[in-house]
């Protein structure tokens, strides 16, 4: 049985937001719930979707799988199956099955007594994905604007968007976004360090205290920010991480089309300077 | 909708301040003592502990900090001078202004200060002054009784800095290859290297690197949020629910379990975080030093194993770029 020691006491009914105590039970670790039928639902199908491209594609080199957007030449429209219309099918599906999936994390929140930081983190990752294949292709006026489906196809549709741009670098948003992912795993790597080295301090030394761990840092670079307040900070780097990367995109193309290293002009340009 | 409105821990809302700072844990003999006078920050209160110092200086923090400065003081003259010592222009050009390696007839040999000379003393100093940090990191570990994961952490991130500056110009054998100074060279030199080297993203260990990155991102999302949430049930005390197991850790357990059935434990979350954390600059460190030594084309290098596409020719032929001599001769 898929149960831990402790489980038992914890698997009660309540908190779900539909359907009542109608999908409220486990398969194996995992809790159902009416968001977890939705979930599978549109996970199976997408799944489906994605094979019968496959299928059309003409490869199974795993790496060489595309699923492309449809032509610009459709715009805003749909687009017939084999051209596009996968692609804009599966993002339907991809989309309900994050929305689910986030819904689910809430009940799940709700029935273990917990605040809903976590659907809101989630949440997050999934606005940014929101934002590159459907609110920025809105804005540009054709689907074609997303990205495929494929694991280096999306990586050559990264590169080519960014040499549109002529170096994305240069990007500020890019730049606070690029910051940002650096950041959290430099905290990241130094909350688990001392974590570990708290609790794993070298054969008979007994395991240490958070008054260890704050006395480290602020032995180190003067400031601990505590136990409480790391877990704030990673939470807030990581998020902004993925919201700058969100608006990194959606400004270029929609509110900038020129090349990044021209847009820092405007400060070479500032009327302060004398000539 | 009354069910949403709970209490759900974003800052702090009342900060209790002890009549003292706290001094820090017993330092044994031979340490030297800590500095400043601690004082406490309302601000950082809000998001963390509000108390600022005492700091621990010690011989390697203060050599280090002192190489440190050397360091950035050494590359904000170069710069400077590059704009015949203008200061309004010092100030309206810095993210444009460089000190760059030395030009690549000089290989390995010390070039004039003038010529990439000041480029080799500033990174030679920035070194010292990041391996002497590094032996900090190690030593006040050890002084507090504590592991040295933090170190070994860093450890990784040094390696990455050592490939790019000074390990694959050695095996390149031109100083021209490393990194600039500055900030958008940098950026620049970033774009250039991936061209030059046909495209890094079809570089497995930049691609592994990315991994880690993103993964470290989502860890500590998933991770902080998780503690967050347990906020009512004391979560962030995790030392103590690792050694004695509470109603946090088996919520904060569940929780992952429930939704994709999986969990890791108080403790086993730390090392995935420390593992995803190291890994994200040692794949990248061994991806750099095999661009340009062992792969001149990651592009073609994947085309020929077959896991990227290979593209229409739609015009005349180019001369890959890798074919043409580049850098010192050899």
């Amino acid at each position: 049985m898929a149960m831990l020691t402790f489980e038992h006491k914890y698997r009660v009914r309540g908190g779900t937001l539909v359907g009542g105590d109608l999908f409220d039970f486990w398969i194996g670790p995992f809790w159902v719930g009416f968001f977890g039928v939705t979930t599978a639902f549109f996970s199976f199908l997408g799944t489906a979707l994605i094979l019968y491209g496959a299928a059309l594609g003409g490869t199974w080199n795993i790496w060489l799988i595309n699923i492309a957007p449809p032509d610009l030449a459709y715009g805003l429209r749909l687009a017939p199956m084999r051209e596009g219309g996968l692609w804009q099918w599966i993002t339907v599906c991809a989309i309900g099955a994050f929305v689910s999936w986030t819904l689910r994390q809430v009940e799940i929140s709700r029935k273990l007594g917990m605040s809903y930081h976590i659907p809101v983190a989630y949440f997050t990752a999934v606005i940014a994905y929101i934002t590159l294949v459907v609110i920025r292709p809105v804005l540009m006026g054709a689907w074609g604007h997303g990205f495929p489906y494929g694991i280096w196809s999306h990586l050559d549709w990264v590169s080519n968007v960014g040499y549109q741009h002529l170096h994305f670098h240069y990007n500020p948003a890019h730049m606070i976004a690029v910051t940002f992912f650096f950041t959290t795993v430099l905290a990241l790597s130094m909350h688990g360090g001392l974590v570990l080295s708290a609790l794993n301090p070298g054969r008979g030394q007994e395991v240490k205290t958070a008054e260890h761990e704050n006395a480290y840092f602020r032995d180190l670079i003067g400031y601990s920010i505590g136990t409480l307040g790391i877990h704030r900070l990673g939470l807030f780097l990581a998020l902004n991480a993925g919201l700058w990367s969100a608006i990194c995109i959606v400004i270029s193309g929609p509110f900038w089309t020129r090349g990044w290293p021209e847009w820092w002009g405007w400060w070479l340009n500032l009327p302060i300077w004398p000539n | 909708m009354a069910a949403f409105v709970t209490y759900q821990n974003i800052f702090t809302r009342i900060q209790v301040r002890p009549p003292e700072a706290y001094p820090g844990c017993k330092l044994p003999a031979g340490d030297a003592a800590r500095e400043g006078k601690p004082g406490f920050v309302n601000l950082f209160g809000i998001l963390g502990d509000a108390q600022v110092g005492p700091i621990y200086l010690g011989l390697l923090g203060l050599t280090s900090i002192a190489f440190g400065a050397l360091a950035f003081v050494i590359i904000g003259l170069n710069m400077w001078a590059s704009v015949n010592w203008n200061i309004v222009e010092f100030v309206r050009q810095l993210f444009w202004l460089a000190l760059e390696p030395p030009p690549a007839h000089y290989g390995l040999r010390i070039p004039p200060l003038r010529d990439g000379g000041w480029w080799l003393v500033a990174g030679f100093f920035l070194t010292v002054s990041v391996l002497l940090w590094w032996a900090r990191t190690y030593r006040r570990a050890i002084q507090l009784g504590l592991g040295t994961h933090v170190a070994w952490a860093f450890a990784a991130a040094i390696w990455l800095y050592l490939v790019l500056g000074f390990i694959r110009p050695l095996a390149m054998g031109s100083w021209s290859e490393a990194v600039p100074f500055g900030i958008f060279p940098h950026l620049d030199w970033t774009a250039a290297f991936s061209i030059r080297y046909g495209n890094l993203f079809y570089n497995p260990f930049h691609a592994l690197s990315i991994v880690f990155l993103y993964g470290s991102v989502l860890l500590f999302a998933m991770h902080g949020a998780t503690i967050l949430a347990l906020g009512r049930y004391g979560g962030e005390r995790e030392i103590e629910l690792v050694v004695d197991r509470g109603t946090a850790a088996e919520r904060g357990a569940l929780f992952w379990r429930w939704c994709m059935g999986f969990n890791a434990s108080f403790e086993s979350i730390h090392r995935w975080a420390w593992w995803f954390a190291v890994l994200c600059p040692i794949t990248g460190g061994i991806g750099i030093l095999l661009t340009g030594t062992v792969v001149d084309n990651w592009y073609l290098w994947a085309v020929e194993r077959h896991f990227a596409p290979s593209y229409p020719t739609l015009w005349a032929p180019i001369a890959d770029p890798a074919a043409v001599v580049q850098g010192a001769p050899r």
